[in-house]
């Protein structure tokens, strides 16, 4: 059991967590993740890691509430304790060496492009960061990112915050103006991190994504989590969980991804309405 | 005066349309008058043929004597003497290729039930003895297994009665590894693999869920903390698939992972938490028990037809001959010499958004023949040509074996593997070219049977005695 001793509420759709998990808290680097489950006879879901705390022995989550298991998860408090909670899983994000990079984090995933932001800034690489949400209501972690990053662009689908457009927008001015990075890390929804490829390609850059597939046990067992990789013309098979989550996102199957991903919509869906009808709410 | 039947005595079992609708074992187990009678069919020989079959030795002839003499308790004393987890092995263990291939009785006729005999002698210790496992008084040497599956809870069986202080880490949040999630609830009661490791830990044992040794701690840390040698048992790992196309459509599963979220995650029950696709079409692809488990979950979940779809014929089928025939008594449509060439989906060019999209329709297979033996001695299956044909199915699974898993091999110094990533050990004690460093299971020999996985935790745990007492 792993106890609750932290939470917050970013938004009204996303949760930050700080867990008891000294192990985990020893080896976490940016860029792993961790499986939990909530209660006993609960889903595994994997979640990436936002932040770790060595000394403290704690790890933080932040995750979107999505579904039955994630309502859960949001209705756990200081205090309280989650059954299951495994990792560092993944290979950590390849830091080494970098000087100038382009952080692109969309929605939830700018929970995971933190702490990659972070520790580059740490390393005394320029950062420049683009984190893009819907609207407003939606902002995530814009000081934190404020704090590490040497440039920050703030947008929103709508324009009710920030500068309006999606991530894009300021990518395509920087590399029209002949900007050039080390890398480009995305991470977030798979057709933004699709886009950001689009938009990078021709400048040559090297482009990474963060890919967050639907896993099962998360170590390398299942298989549940594969994707396709197109490498010199060749398709590969790779696993998110032991190969990933980063990927040269130039080589990445989008669509096939976009395609899994929604496999159990409908079971998902239904499970997160009973789920709030269960803590009788209404599900957004 | 031996019984000279030349028929086992048949396994009492659940009706074959009854059971392929539930997920109760299939197998009812013996009772106390059929395991006299079939105990009776051992001769005693006296070079006793069937020990050299069974790959933890246990003394097979004794064993049967004491049922003989309706002393049960005494029959599971010898048994466990030599095997920790009996009524497991009863139940899962190849016994027609192992202890029973080698009883004179199966020269004319068919072999004794030893399988079957085992099993009930298990079962009535469990029904019957309330006797809790102690704790052996402790030698102060500390032990770290890795993996919970059957060579690491044997290893650690083994070394605890030794008196060795014993941990076992598990990946997952339940202990008992493919036991758990990958062999079926209908094939072996999850109660029964508990029981087992409950038994290990009144012995003293501790077990830790939620390590995963390679990257929560690392081998090198284990023997910082104390630790005096380490038995990896970490098991298979990445499932294999057959690079044709179409297997990223959904749909498709890897046995793994179909078996993992109904077994482990209970996505059986009628309302889950983790999600399963029920119902509709399903191919199997593949011939061993793992495809078995997966055909017969899959009917259970409710498909309306099942084909196992297997490149050889009958004869080269590698499962346990009994869970062939229960899956062809419960309806299980065996398509031999037919080899997938392409999985087919749906793509509606029109509507993007139509929620069919990417989901399998159907296997496309090819009709083979069995040309020349290769080296293994198994007849090839030779393509023939312009065959191909299309089986309708909703959903694939694919269950052609598994890669060793590189967690452990990656973060160890000094532990080598072979070209297909399997640990090398030294034959017989399990040791790896790590000092202090055992190994033993699938983790060593790729996908095979529990049994065998036993076996190398059994020998393992006695080199690492060895080893520690020097």
């Amino acid at each position: 059991m792993y106890k609750i001793v932290a939470r917050k509420e970013l938004n009204p759709t996303v949760t930050m967590l700080d867990i008891e998990a000294p192990l985990v808290a020893a080896k976490a680097e940016p860029g792993q993740f961790i499986i939990l489950r909530v209660d006993e006879d609960g889903e595994r879901i994997p979640l990436t890691i936002a932040h770790y705390d060595r000394e403290a022995g704690t790890v933080r989550i932040i995750f979107q509430i999505v579904g039955a298991t994630t309502e859960k998860l949001n209705h756990k408090m200081v205090g309280d304790y989650i059954h299951d909670f495994v990792g560092p899983l993944g290979v950590a994000t390849h830091l080494e060496g970098l000087k100038n990079v382009c952080i692109v984090g969309g929605g939830v995933g700018c929970a995971i492009a933190l702490p990659i932001a972070e520790k580059l800034h740490k390393m005394g690489c320029k950062v420049t960061s683009v984190i893009g949400f819907r609207t407003k209501d939606l902002l995530i972690l814009e000081d934190e990112f404020r704090a590490c990053s040497d440039k920050l662009y703030v947008m929103t689908d709508d324009g009710s915050y920030g500068t309006p457009g999606n991530v894009c927008v300021p990518l395509n001015e920087m590399f029209a103006a002949g900007q050039t990075f080390d890398e480009v890390i995305t991470i977030g929804p798979l057709v933004m991190m699709k886009f950001v490829v689009l938009a990078t390609k021709p400048t040559g850059i090297p482009c990474v994504a963060s890919m967050n597939p639907i896993m099962i046990d998360g170590t390398g067992m299942c298989g549940g989590c594969r994707l396709t990789l197109n490498q010199d013309g060749k398709k590969v098979t790779k696993f998110a969980c032991v190969d990933g989550p980063d990927f040269n996102a130039y080589e990445i199957d989008f669509d096939e991804a976009m395609s899994r991903g929604n496999m159990y919509f409908g079971f998902e869906r239904h499970a997160h309405e009973e789920a709030c009808n269960l803590f009788k709410k209404e599900v957004k | 005066m031996p019984n000279m039947s030349l028929k086992k005595n048949p396994m009492p079992s659940q009706d074959p349309q009854v059971r392929a609708h539930n997920f109760n074992e299939v197998a009812i187990g013996y009772t106390e008058e059929m395991a006299l009678d079939e105990a009776l069919r051992c001769l005693n020989c006296k070079n006793m043929p069937c020990v050299s079959g069974c790959p933890v030795n246990i003394h097979i002839p004794e064993f049967i004597s004491k049922i003989k003499e309706g002393d049960f308790e005494g029959a599971y004393q010898i048994i466990s003497k030599t095997s920790a987890l009996p009524a497991v092995c009863g139940r899962v263990c190849p016994q027609e290729s192992q202890c029973e291939s080698k009883c004179v009785r199966g020269i004319k006729g068919e072999p004794v039930g030893i399988g079957r005999l085992e099993r009930f002698v298990a079962d009535w210790h469990n029904a019957h003895s309330s006797e809790a496992p102690v704790a052996a008084p402790s030698n102060g040497h500390r032990v770290a297994v890795v993996g919970s599956g059957p060579s690491g809870l044997t290893c650690a069986g083994d070394l605890a009665r030794k008196g060795y202080k014993v941990t076992v880490y598990e990946a997952l949040h339940t202990a008992g590894g493919v036991l758990v999630y990958g062999i079926p609830e209908f094939r072996l009661p999850k109660k029964i693999v508990q029981k087992e490791v409950d038994n290990l830990i009144a012995m003293g044992v501790d077990v830790e869920t939620n390590v995963v040794i390679g990257k929560t701690l690392t081998i090198d840390e284990l023997f910082e903390q104390g630790f005096e040698a380490v038995f990896v048992g970490s098991g298979a790992g990445l499932p294999n698939f057959m690079n044709i196309p179409g297997e990223a459509y959904k749909g498709v599963y890897s046995a793994n992972e179909f078996l993992t979220r109904s077994n482990l995650m209970k996505a059986y029950l009628d309302d889950p938490v983790t999600p399963i696709m029920k119902g509709g079409n399903v191919a199997v692809v593949g011939g061993g028990n793992v495809a078995m488990d997966a055909a017969r979950t899959a009917l259970r979940l409710g498909a309306e037809h099942v084909y196992i779809v297997y490149r050889r014929s009958l004869e080269e089928l590698p499962a346990r001959k009994e869970e062939v025939e229960h899956a062809m008594e419960e309806g299980i449509d065996f398509r031999l010499l037919n080899n997938p060439v392409e999985i087919l989906g749906y793509n509606n060019p029109d509507d993007r958004r139509d929620p069919k999209n990417g989901f399998v329709t159907g296997i496309k297979c090819i009709r083979m023949e069995l040309g020349e033996p290769d080296e293994k001695g198994r007849r090839r299956p030779i393509p023939i040509e312009g065959s191909e044909f299309v089986l309708d199915v909703d959903t694939v699974i694919i269950a052609i074996g598994t890669s060793p898993n590189p967690l452990i091999k990656s973060t160890t110094k000094g532990l080598d593997v072979n070209k297909h990533g399997g640990i090398i050990v030294e034959e017989g004690t399990g040791k790896t070219t790590r000092e202090g460093v055992f190994a033993g299971g699938d983790a060593v020999t790729g996908a095979a049977t529990v049994i065998s996985a036993m076996g190398a935790g059994k020998a393992a745990a006695a080199a690492i005695d060895e080893y520690l007492s020097k």
